[in-house]
């Protein structure tokens, strides 16, 4: 469903990522796993039309879509949670979610639905967003993501500076969220849950997918040396 | 009575420099964009109100109808053509450009309407006044103080309660994520151009029923709704109108005093709040 080709990404002078080829089926869970500075949101920052690249490096169903817009791309049905969550300050938690249905496309999720996934939401829906705790925060980001009803979520890093009871607690929702017919490409820097919850992995180091292939086949040995790009 | 009375008129002149500020603190506020040419483009309004009235044989006030859609049109196309191939994290581009379209404005303003002082005029309205006791309240300040109230009030509900208010407010967070909420970044910072520019041009209109106004006039403007909104507090629309109050106060003390000092008195005090609070007496709370 989405392909992505021989990408390249630069930062000014800079090139972060040397030909990356990837793809996410339907209904299918990818995770993306790779040390610091690998290229891990660069690839996603890239896939959203926040970093330019050529039409032809990323398709959607088959079309080509990199010379899009970060608005048209999300218009058809690509949606991120982005690293570091990144909720609007000045928005409340119920317009932060409101927002995410900007898009314009119909489906299953719904603020109801949002605030029944994550209780504690809805009861905060009016306060501010910077005054939740980060694992709150994060539930926002999600469920912004879901309101646009896409068919594809790219996960950057939802547990990064969680506790780990709130990272079961959102992994735990994961599965529900993927069981209303969505894909998923995440970044998690836990190499053992980043097997376990996906399908298949990429390794990416340097800029360059080093490792890739189903996590039925696939070792956290095997990952681990791909990581340390031995 | 004197005293109170040219604080009366300070406050209403107030009113008038709130409406100069708007616009500006809403585009900087949305895109952190400084518009040196405001202050010509409030005069370019002004200059629109004359020739629709004259071509119309309308009030000065009607011509709003048409000025207010034509300067929204000029604020889109303007950011959507040209200022925005200028943004970027960097400010100074647009800074400059602006700066060119200010000297572009009045030199092309100079050329059509020459550098006689204009005024509109607004019939019985210029000199009707309310008694109240030993004061009185000119009717059209009073109208123009109103108007303000109503524009920053009009605004705070836009921004808050409107889907658009929230595209405003979250591009201002945070440009790159809201367009992942499917918001054209080009178009959301077109539209708050448009919206700026609405608001210039019912300030341009006033500032033209209220004193004479040349091409040269511009600069003026941008300096006393620069000063509206640092007093204030940038990002904040109720702390423009009390900056304006403020400034429009301290120069009808001064011209009380000596009608030489009217100006003076106004910088003098934005210079010394600058001084104590420089962020403003009401800053928007830091994120
Ligand atoms: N805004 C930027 N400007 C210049 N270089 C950047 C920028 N953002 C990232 N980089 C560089 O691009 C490379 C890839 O960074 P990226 O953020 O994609 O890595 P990552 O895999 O997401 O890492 P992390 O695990 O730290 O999130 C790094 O070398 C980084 O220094
Ligand atoms: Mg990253």
């Amino acid at each position: 469903m989405l392909e992505v080709k021989a990408l390249t990404s630069f930062y000014g002078d800079f090139q972060a990522l040397f030909g990356i080829d990837l793809a996410v089926g339907e209904n299918e869970v990818v995770s993306l796993i790779g040390s610091n500075g690998a290229g891990k949101t660069t690839s996603m920052r890239t896939i959203t039309g926040l970093l330019h690249c050529d039409a032809n490096m990323v398709l959607w169903k088959g079309q080509p879509i990199g010379h899009l817009r970060p608005d048209q791309i999300a218009k058809q049905g690509i949606a991120m949670v982005p690293e570091g969550r990144q909720l609007f300050p000045s928005l409340s938690v119920e317009e932060n979610l409101r927002i995410g249905a900007q898009v314009n496309r119909p489906g299953f999720w719904n603020l109801v639905r949002v605030y029944e996934l994550f209780p504690v939401l809805g009861e905060r829906r009016n306060q501010a967003s910077t005054t939740l705790s980060g694992g709150q925060q994060q539930m926002v980001a999600i469920g912004r993501a879901l309101m646009a009803n896409p068919e594809i979520i790219l996960f950057d890093e939802i547990s990064l500076g969680l506790a780990p009871i709130i990272i079961n607690q959102i992994y735990e929702a994961l599965p529900n969220i993927i069981d209303n017919g969505l894909s998923a490409l995440i970044v998690e820097q836990d190499i053992a849950r980043a097997l376990k919850i996906a399908h298949r992995c990429y390794c990416l180091s340097e800029g360059k997918i080093t490792l890739s292939g189903g996590t039925d086949v696939i070792t956290q040995d095997d990952v681990s040396q791909a990581y340390f790009g031995v | 009575m004197v005293w109170v009375n040219s604080i009366l008129q300070g406050v209403l002149l107030g009113g008038l420099y709130a409406l100069f500020a708007a616009g500006l603190s809403l585009i900087f506020g949305i895109m952190r964009l400084v518009n040196i040419a405001h202050g010509d483009l409030i005069v370019l309004a002004a200059f629109l109100g004359l020739v629709v009235t004259s071509s119309l044989d309308i009030h000065p006030l009607a011509s709003l109808v048409v000025v207010v859609p034509a300067m929204a049109l000029l604020g889109y196309l303007l950011q959507y053509l040209l200022l925005n191939r200028t943004m970027s994290d960097d400010i100074l581009p647009p800074l400059l450009v602006t700066f060119g379209l200010s000297v572009i404005l009045q030199n092309v303003m100079l050329e059509t309407f020459s550098a006689d002082p204009q005024k509109m005029n607004t019939g019985a309205l210029d000199t009707a006044s309310i008694t109240v006791g030993a004061l009185h309240i000119g009717v059209l300040p009073l109208l123009m103080f109103a108007v303000a109230i109503a524009v920053i009030a009009g605004l705070q509900w836009l921004f808050y309660h409107t889907a658009i208010g929230r595209a405003f407010r979250a591009t201002s967070d945070n440009a790159d994520i809201a367009q992942l909420m499917g918001l054209n970044k080009k178009h959301v910072f077109s539209l708050a151009m448009a919206l700026s520019l609405a608001v210039v041009a019912i300030a341009g209109i006033f500032l033209g029923t209220k004193t004479s106004f040349d091409p040269s006039s511009g600069p003026a403007r941008l300096i006393f709704g620069f000063e509206a909104v640092i007093i204030g507090g940038l990002g904040n629309l109720w702390g423009t109108l009390f900056g304006g109050i403020i400034l429009g106060v301290a120069q009808g003390i001064g011209a009380q005093i000596h009608p030489g000092l009217q100006q003076l008195a106004g910088h003098l005090v934005f210079l010394i709040l600058l001084a104590i609070r420089p962020n403003g007496l009401f800053p928007r709370v830091a994120h």
